[in-house]
């Protein structure tokens, strides 16, 4: 049975320290949802609190209906997989995946059964009579998440489960946990600093910094329409340029630092006038062309050859320093110090407020709004 | 091309390290064997025959067992929630804490023994308080049941100090693992808080039960009709009713043989137990209130004020006048002045034959480490196990080798400062030695390898990288050698002298002599000793582990 997570105003101070300081979330259920920020900015507190390990010093927790602020981390029914995994380096696999089913005092039919199932879904049924250390990085995490899973928890939680494996084996995990969650279809709440990961395997992300949520959407939307430069700045890379936007007839037109303008149809309506702006591009969103057709006049410093694309390092006119990526074409790369010319995709770009808080453009969704409370 | 037809220094070093194993450890040990089974020249299995078929003996056999047994069982079940509640929750004034079950673990073994006396003895304090009070007799604390105190109250810190460790080891995310599986509170620490220490509580366990069937000093004072083992050996040495050194030698070697068999024991059950573990984030201490902190506090406090009052009480009547041997009104520096003029020699030696057995078991214990963690080859196999074999062997066992060994030629050394630093060096370097071996493993071969590879010559690399980094960890491991050092008691009571005597040898005479006064005051000066040596262990130590 799953359930969905309702978190209003929670506060977590350590002494005069405020950590998390007014904070509000709803978690659907079956919902991936993954908590991701740089380190330092409350995720793993969050993710405790959740569980039950830190203390709730303000607001309210629900699992459905029921308040859990003070109910004791062993009465919460979690699954929890810890970050160095947290196995009993002294019972074998079997025994650890049925450490918590014999807590709860089942039959011993129906732990042995229940842990062969969970043994054998998450492919460790060959290593059940293993000591831990005799496991690599990987194993022992299918054991982490076999144990957390073996007790059929409402909730479970993830803390930052991969970032001790090496990058392959990342990458191979992951799918093995978006699977195994989206099988068992349980509320899975997940920590992370890697966005590749987040966006890998969640159905909807909430990036944090400081201790506050910035946006809450799903992948696409995060991306794509990043609510501030913080987040679009996080989550994947960007270039940023201090610009004008300017209204002529109706129509926005933004202003580069050296002086090339283009015309954008996305800006909100309310937002239309003339100010200084942060245009955030990615550097997919640029294209390379001839230095004779229109666009933004640059010249290439530098590139990388990575199979799939090619990256090139220029700098513009006016000095700014510029990533832009492209599809690896079969004829040569171009060579450094030759001048390039720079279409834009407008309707890809993201434009903020000159303090970097607000995007000015049309088709920001962010969860985050609803709790707003002027 | 260098060096090529130079032989390897460290080759000569471990040829040199096993001629001194062979001539101080194997030599004594062999003379042992052979005064046990050789009488007149002919061997015979008489000894061994006359121990075995007299219950006396079998006896002594049986309550050494008993003693060490319940002993050791006491010492757990006191130490392990101590060191539970120590490191889980804040208890207050926790740092203090530590000091005190650090300073009961390292006082010498009989002074316990010697202030209990003062306390529960025939005319000690409380006894006669409470037949005063009450007219009710307080139990002898004479016998089996005064021993099982001493020793309980002298041996659970070594429980507490190794748990502590363990528990120290614990990544908190098993103990979130494990609540979250819905294994809190009692459950927990019984499901998976004394798994996970097993290993340690073995290796305490065994420690601990050495210690108590080996000791010596304990159940000399306290035993009277209650005869133990170690006590019988030095009996047949020097017991007044017509030693027998031949049955002397029988008894010691009985003695290797039931250590060496638990201590095989040991390895092989701590073999069914091996696991990895090392903490990324160590457990964090919870605060507590209401009565469950009372409870807490009450215990730890409790016990260890329990184990320790006894030893203030001794420094206390070190100030007392004295008439004759009995404590009179007043307070003066009488005792001290008494124990100056007569055993000032035992506080020199104290400080002289320590600190030479003390340089060498560093310099011994540096280079043995090396050959071991370094040089695997036979030879220093040879070297790593025979440095295990003084583990096993009781103290007073030690000593009669030693001097079966050195009483006759080829090499006289019996009633020489020499042999009471050789064997306060036999029993205090399989210690140093591991712990030397631990820091040495911690150091990779790489750096070594760099200052050869720009010129060094393999000693020079040695000394001048190697050395230094362990520096730190010999130090404070050579600070608690010298505590150990100084209040050993059951080896140098066999071999000393006059001449040769030294502070813990000058207090026990003077026990049992009677000279209460003197030996407090002595047993005060061991004690400031001992606590000055341990401060400045805490301030030279950054890892403020203690290891034994």
């Amino acid at each position: 049975m799953s359930v969905n997570i309702k978190i209003r105003d929670a506060v977590k101070r350590y002494g005069d320290n405020t950590i998390i300081s007014d904070l509000s979330l709803d978690i659907k259920e079956g919902e991936f949802f993954t908590l991701l920020g740089p380190s330092g900015c409350g995720k793993t507190t969050l993710l405790r609190m959740i569980a039950g390990f830190n203390s709730i010093e303000g607001g309210d927790f629900y699992f459905n209906d029921k308040r859990i602020n003070d109910m004791d981390p062993a009465k919460r029914n979690i699954g929890m997989v810890f970050q160095n995994y947290a196995i009993f380096p002294n019972l074998t696999v079997e025994k650890n995946v049925a450490f918590g089913l014999k807590n709860r005092k089942l039959p011993a039919d129906v732990i042995q059964s229940q842990t062969d199932k969970f043994l054998k879904l998450m492919q460790i049924d060959e290593y059940r009579d293993r000591m831990p250390d005799r496991l690599s990085g990987g194993q022992q995490q299918r054991v982490a998440l076999a144990r957390a899973l073996a007790i059929t928890p409402d909730v479970l939680l993830m803390d930052e489960p991969l970032s001790n494996l090496d990058a392959k084996l990342r990458v191979e995990m992951r799918t093995v946990i978006k699977n195994i969650q989206h099988n068992v279809g349980i509320t899975t709440v997940y920590v992370t600093h890697d966005q590749e990961e987040a966006m890998a395997v969640s159905d909807r992300i909430a990036v944090m910094e400081g201790g506050d949520i910035q946006h809450i959407g799903t992948p696409k939307d995060i991306y794509q329409r990043p609510s501030n430069l913080f987040v679009s700045t996080f989550i994947g890379r960007t270039n940023i340029l201090n610009s004008k936007l300017t209204v002529k007839d109706g129509n926005a037109y933004v202003v580069l630092p050296d002086g090339y303008e283009f015309k954008v149809d996305t800006i909100k309506p309310e937002e239309m006038k003339d100010r200084d702006v942060i245009v955030s591009i990615r550097p997919e969103e640029f294209v390379v062309q001839e230095a004779s057709c229109e666009g933004v006049e640059a010249i290439i410093d530098d590139s990388v050859f990575l199979g799939l694309n090619t990256h090139y390092f220029v700098h513009l006119t006016t000095g700014e320093e510029v990533e832009i990526i492209q599809e690896s074409k079969i004829d040569s790369i171009i060579p450094r110090g030759t001048k390039v010319s720079l279409k834009i995709k407008d309707e890809k770009i993201n434009i903020f407020t000159e303090d970097g808080k607000r995007n000015l453009v049309i088709g920001v969704k962010n969860d985050l709004d609803q709790y707003k409370k002027d | 091309m260098v060096n090529t037809n130079k032989k390897d220094v460290w080759k000569l070093i471990s040829i040199v390290v096993i001629i001194l194993y062979a001539v101080f450890l194997i030599y004594p040990l062999f003379q042992l064997l052979k005064e046990s089974v050789v009488i007149d020249g002919v061997f015979t299995l008489k000894n061994f025959v006359e121990f075995f078929s007299k219950n006396y003996y079998l006896e002594t056999i049986f309550n050494s067992f008993e003693v060490s047994i319940c002993a050791t069982i006491i010492t757990l079940i006191i130490g392990v929630p101590l060191a539970y509640f120590y490191q889980m929750y804040e208890i207050k004034g926790k740092t203090f804490l530590q000091v005190i079950i650090i300073l009961c673990s390292m006082s010498a073994p009989f002074i316990g023994a010697y202030s209990w006396i003062l306390l529960l003895g025939r005319s000690g304090i409380i006894t006669v308080l409470i037949e005063k009070l009450t007219g009710f007799q307080m139990p002898t604390i004479y016998g089996f049941g005064g021993i099982l105190l001493v020793l309980s109250l002298q041996l659970f810190p070594l429980v507490f100090l190794y748990v502590s460790g363990a528990l120290k080891n614990i990544d908190n995310s098993l103990l979130e693992a494990s609540e979250n599986m819905g294994c809190s509170g009692v459950k927990r620490f019984f499901k998976v808080i004394i798994p996970l220490c097993m290993p340690t509580i073995l290796a305490a366990t065994l420690l601990v039960f050495m210690r108590a069937f080996a000791d010596f000093g304990t159940p000399l004072l306290l035993g009277e009709g209650y005869r133990t083992f170690p006590v019988v050996i030095y009996d047949a040495y020097f017991g007044e009713v017509g030693n027998n050194h031949s049955f002397g030698a029988a008894i010691s070697v009985i003695a290797i043989l039931v250590t060496a068999v638990i201590f095989f024991l040991q390895r092989w059950v701590n073999s069914k137990f091996q696991f990895t573990m090392n903490a990324l984030h160590p457990i964090e201490r919870k605060q507590i209130k209401g009565w469950k902190s009372w409870l807490m506090n009450i215990y730890c406090w409790g016990v260890v004020m329990l184990a320790f009052a006894p030893q203030i009480y001794v420094m206390y009547t070190s100030f007392q006048n004295t008439s004759g041997k009995i404590f009179v009104e007043g307070y003066s520096l009488m005792s001290y002045k008494k124990a100056f003029d007569t055993m000032g020699k035992a506080i020199e030696n104290t400080f002289i034959i320590g600190g030479i057995a003390l340089a060498l078991v560093i310099v011994l214990a540096i280079l043995i480490s090396y050959l071991v963690v370094r040089r695997n080859n036979f030879l220093n196999r040879v070297i790593d196990t025979l440095s295990m074999v003084p583990y096993i062997i009781p103290g007073s066992v030690v000593g009669i080798a030693l001097v079966l060994g050195f009483n006759k030629k080829p090499i006289v050394l019996a009633g020489t400062a020499i042999i009471m630093v050789i064997a306060l060096i036999i029993r205090r370097i399989p210690y140093t030695i591991r712990s030397s071996v631990a820091v040495l493993q911690q150091i990779p071969m790489s750096i070594e390898e760099a200052a050869i590879s720009l010129g060094s010559t393999k000693l020079e690399a040695f000394f001048k990288i190697t050395v230094p980094m362990m520096a730190n960890g010999i130090l404070s491991g050579a600070i608690l050698s010298w505590i150990t050092i100084i209040t050993e008691l059951s080896t140098a009571i066999i071999l000393y002298n006059l001449k040769t005597i030294t502070l813990t040898l000058a207090i026990y005479v003077n026990v049992s002599r009677g000279n209460y006064g003197v030996a407090a005051a002595l047993a005060t000066i061991l004690t400031a000793t001992t606590i000055i040596s341990l401060v400045v262990f805490m301030k030279v130590s950054k890892t403020k582990e203690i290891t034994f």
